[in-house]
């Protein structure tokens, strides 16, 4: 067992991270209550993490609840994914200005922001890589996701609870944080005291570390923080039968599952939203009265939105029963086409957030099930 | 009627057919010219003759009071003008004009019913090359009243 | 957990490909009813850095204050200062696009997409079928074969449309028919009168071309509902779907891959294609509301 990179901190430890990347001009974000959930937003000091809180999730089901310990991460995910910050929800893109004949567009400064993301899970470590595939690994970059992401620091967490709704094991996507981070963080709270094992995982992580209080990682410290992340790997609220999904959802396009999911989706549009490997937008052009000015501004779409296919004169998808087909071959089978992966990371967002519980994983099992058994 | 056979067997309609099939069919056919302008059938008339087009264009047509002559296919080469001779009361639906000057193979509908009557085998070759006929032009006339290209797009 | 991908931080975009260039519109021509070619020019400033456009290929063109709407080259390739597009007013912003006067300034995002494969034509047989308004993407196409004619065996132009007055450059049809390196044939769904040409849908016209099934390309551009049925007709007459090709049109905010809009089961109309050889999609058209 490789002890020699790990180390662990405690509570101070942490804080003086927290202290060191505020003083490295970061943006700090991490957990936080807010509107009973727990959501992203700035954070400055370890009182603004969720301390001692927990969260029930489960098909359309969201609570918080106490915990009976102070664990600072003891919760799954929330609403809320890295996107926020990475993809954010409204961005303007440029402006154009009139004077007499001549006009001149001005496109909007890319950010100088830097985030340092706490508390990143496995899950949403590899949405983040999934999102660096289709936002900078085509023929296109984009230039403000581009600046986020090349000034961001993240310090990832290894989950120490796996959430009602949660299915990373069978997405092959978690518990454990290996690679995609700056520094992981592995919360023990245990007999021999509140701590967490560190190890860096670059070289601006490695200097970072450097300066906190810290003590090197004894053996028993790397054992208890496998158990957590065992323990985690084994209580997973759900599991996708993920084998060849891809095909089973192409040669499928027609199954009478998809009217049977239609009549209980909304087409509320609550999956996209905060599902964190979702990237699709639409843009907005605005004028002055004058039209002296105008203005373009990129947001958030979604593929449940009616218009979202619109073609002169209607929709290619103007039923529900085709946007959920949609949307779900998308994530679990045309993506592999287009990046070489699946869409979903297992992180249980869109079971949780969905209003009337619509579970994916369920829904492939269905269709799964339906079919007459293929082996041999 | 040596020539005539020639001219026949060799029509894009009857390729393949049998040289006795074809001989059977020459006894009902023979040459015909259109001017420019002029009617090869008129709608109501009895549906005696079936034309296989061998050069020129000829316009489908139904007229209507107030609107006049209204064409709703042209034919050409190769084509055939007339499938109402294969079903009772053998009565044209429509006029067919000549919009250039038309050669033709004409066939007395009558004779060939009889022989295809006669000799079923016969009367299987001619479905299996009308039917297609029939298809296509079915599939094609949806496809104009859907009007596809309309207002948007 | 296997970190499914890395991708590493490429650097920044020489140009902000969502930042559109200025263009003036320098001529406005009517043409059938409700369809407007627009001859655009970029401002001198503005040019730096942009790729000729290819046959096939379209640009986003942005109203200030309006919006932005994806429309296809329509002019001779040959030709990259004075861009041309021919826009039907369907929403918004091609109605406004088609009120733009001589001076106006717009937007200009482009060139995109994967264009019509000239050089699979070379040697061939081409056959450019096309419906309506479908005829505008194709014309770049033709000006490139006339203008190469040696390369290229027979060249056949099959074109159908509504009725008379709705058959686009109808000019540039007579003239191209009186040229003997090439054979045009036009048709209508609805005759008038006075219309002596031909009628019938264009998939009518395929079994009545001239040209080798089994060494040939074929280009289709139109409505997707007569494009289905042209495929049926070209390989009906026996031409490989390998062969043939088409122009699809999807929704789309960005034209890059980004906004998602564009996509049809695996690919993005906008990157991807527009122009599909079929044997590629063909059983995505298949599928409906997909």
């Amino acid at each position: 067992m490789q002890t020699a990179d790990k180390s662990t901190i405690t509570a101070d430890g942490l804080q003086a991270l927290l202290d060191a990347l505020g003083k490295r001009g970061y943006r700090v974000v991490g957990p936080t209550m807010r509107d009973q959930a727990i959501i992203y937003d700035d954070i400055a000091s370890l009182a603004d993490l969720p301390k001692g809180w927990t969260d029930e999730q489960d098909g359309g089901r969201y609570r918080l609840a106490r915990r009976d310990d102070e664990a600072l991460f003891g919760y799954a995910v929330g609403p809320q994914s890295w996107k926020r910050f990475l993809h954010p929800p409204i961005l303007p893109l440029w402006r154009a200005k009139r004077d007499g004949e001549a006009i001149e567009v001005r496109p909007e400064p890319a950010t100088d922001e830097c985030f340092a993301f706490i508390g990143v899970r496995a899950c949403e470590l590899n949405a983040i890589a999934i999102q660096d595939k289709v936002l900078l690994g085509g023929p296109y970059v984009d230039p403000d996701y581009r600046a986020r992401r090349e000034g961001s620091f993240i310090v990832a967490l290894n989950c120490s609870k796996a959430g009602g709704t949660c299915f990373c094991v069978s997405m092959n996507t978690g518990p454990k944080a290996e690679a995609g981070f700056d520094i992981a963080l592995t919360e023990i709270t245990d007999s021999s005291g509140h701590r967490f094992l560190v190890e860096a995982g670059s070289d601006t992580g490695r200097d970072l570390l450097a300066e906190l209080p810290q003590h090197p990682a004894s053996a028993g410290d790397v054992a208890a923080a496998d158990v957590v992340i065992a323990k985690t790997a084994a209580s997973m609220g759900r599991q996708m039968p993920a084998d060849e999904v891809r095909d089973l959802l192409m040669r499928n396009l027609e199954h009478p599952r998809w009217d049977e999911v239609a009549s209980r989706c909304l087409s509320c549009a609550n999956c996209t939203m905060v599902c964190p490997t979702c990237f699709c937008t639409s843009v907005e052009d605005s004028s002055d009265l004058t039209g002296a000015e105008s203005s373009r501004n990129r947001r958030w779409d979604s593929c449940f939105n009616m218009d979202f296919s619109y073609i002169h004169g209607g929709s290619v998808r103007p039923s529900t029963r085709s946007r959920y087909r949609q949307w779900m071959t998308h994530k679990l089978a045309t993506w592999h086409d287009q990046f070489g992966t699946s869409g979903c990371v297992g992180c249980g967002r869109c079971i949780t957030w969905c209003p009337v519980g619509i579970d994916i994983t369920e829904e492939v099992r269905a269709i799964r099930d339906s079919e007459p058994d293929r082996k041999g | 009627m040596e020539g005539l056979e020639g001219i026949v067997g060799e029509h894009r309609f009857f390729a393949g057919l049998d040289k006795a099939f074809v001989n059977l069919v020459t006894g009902c056919a023979k040459n015909v010219r259109f001017e420019a302008g002029q009617y090869i059938i008129h709608e109501g008339d009895p549906a005696d003759e079936l034309y296989l087009i061998r050069h020129g264009r000829v316009a489908l047509q139904i007229t209507s009071p107030g609107r006049g002559a209204m064409t709703f296919q042209t034919l050409g080469e190769g084509e055939i003008v007339g499938v109402s001779w294969l079903i009772p009361p053998y009565r044209w639906s429509h006029d067919a004009k000549a919009l250039e000057q038309v050669r033709a193979i004409s066939i007395d509908a009558k004779c060939l019913r009889d022989k295809c009557e006669a000799d079923h085998d016969l009367g299987y070759e001619m479905m299996m090359r009308f039917v297609p006929v029939l298809v296509g032009r079915l599939h094609a006339t949806r496809m104009q009243i859907l009007d596809v290209y309309g207002a948007s797009h | 957990m296997a970190l499914l991908t890395e991708t590493p931080v490429p650097p920044p975009p020489a140009r902000d490909p969502m930042l559109p260039r200025i263009a003036r519109v320098r001529e406005v021509r009517a043409d059938v009813p409700e369809v407007f070619t627009l001859e655009v020019e970029l401002e001198e400033a503005d040019r730096a850095g942009l790729a000729p456009f290819t046959p096939g290929q379209f640009n986003m063109l942005t109203v200030f204050g309006v919006g932005e709407v994806a429309i296809s080259f329509s002019g001779d390739p040959a030709e990259q200062r004075r861009l041309v597009h021919t826009i039907r007013a369907v929403g918004p912003v091609s109605a406004a696009l088609t009120r733009l006067r001589p001076g106006d300034a717009l937007g200009l995002r482009g060139p995109f997409g994967a264009g019509w494969p000239m050089a699979e034509a070379a040697g061939r047989d081409v056959v450019v079928l096309a419906g309506g308004l479908g005829l505008a993407p194709l014309r770049p196409a033709l000006y490139r074969l006339l203008a190469e004619r040696e390369r290229y065996g027979r060249i056949v132009l099959l074109y159908g449309t509504r009725s008379p007055e709705q058959i686009l450059f109808a000019g540039e049809l007579e003239d191209w028919r009186r040229r003997f390196d090439i054979d045009v044939a036009e048709t209508v769904d609805h005759a008038d009168p006075d219309w002596r040409g031909h009628v019938g849908v264009v998939t009518t016209m395929v079994p009545r071309a001239r040209f080798d099934p089994a060494n040939c390309v074929a280009f289709v551009c139109g409505p997707e509902v007569m494009m289905r049925f042209s495929v049926n007709a070209l390989r009906d007459a026996g031409v490989a779907e390998s062969a043939i090709y088409l122009s699809m049109e999807r929704n789309m905010k960005c034209a890059i891959g980004f906004c998602g809009h564009c996509q049809f089961g695996t690919v993005f109309v906008c990157k991807d294609g527009p122009v599909f050889r079929y044997d590629r999609i063909g059983h995505l058209l298949a599928l409906k509301e997909f």
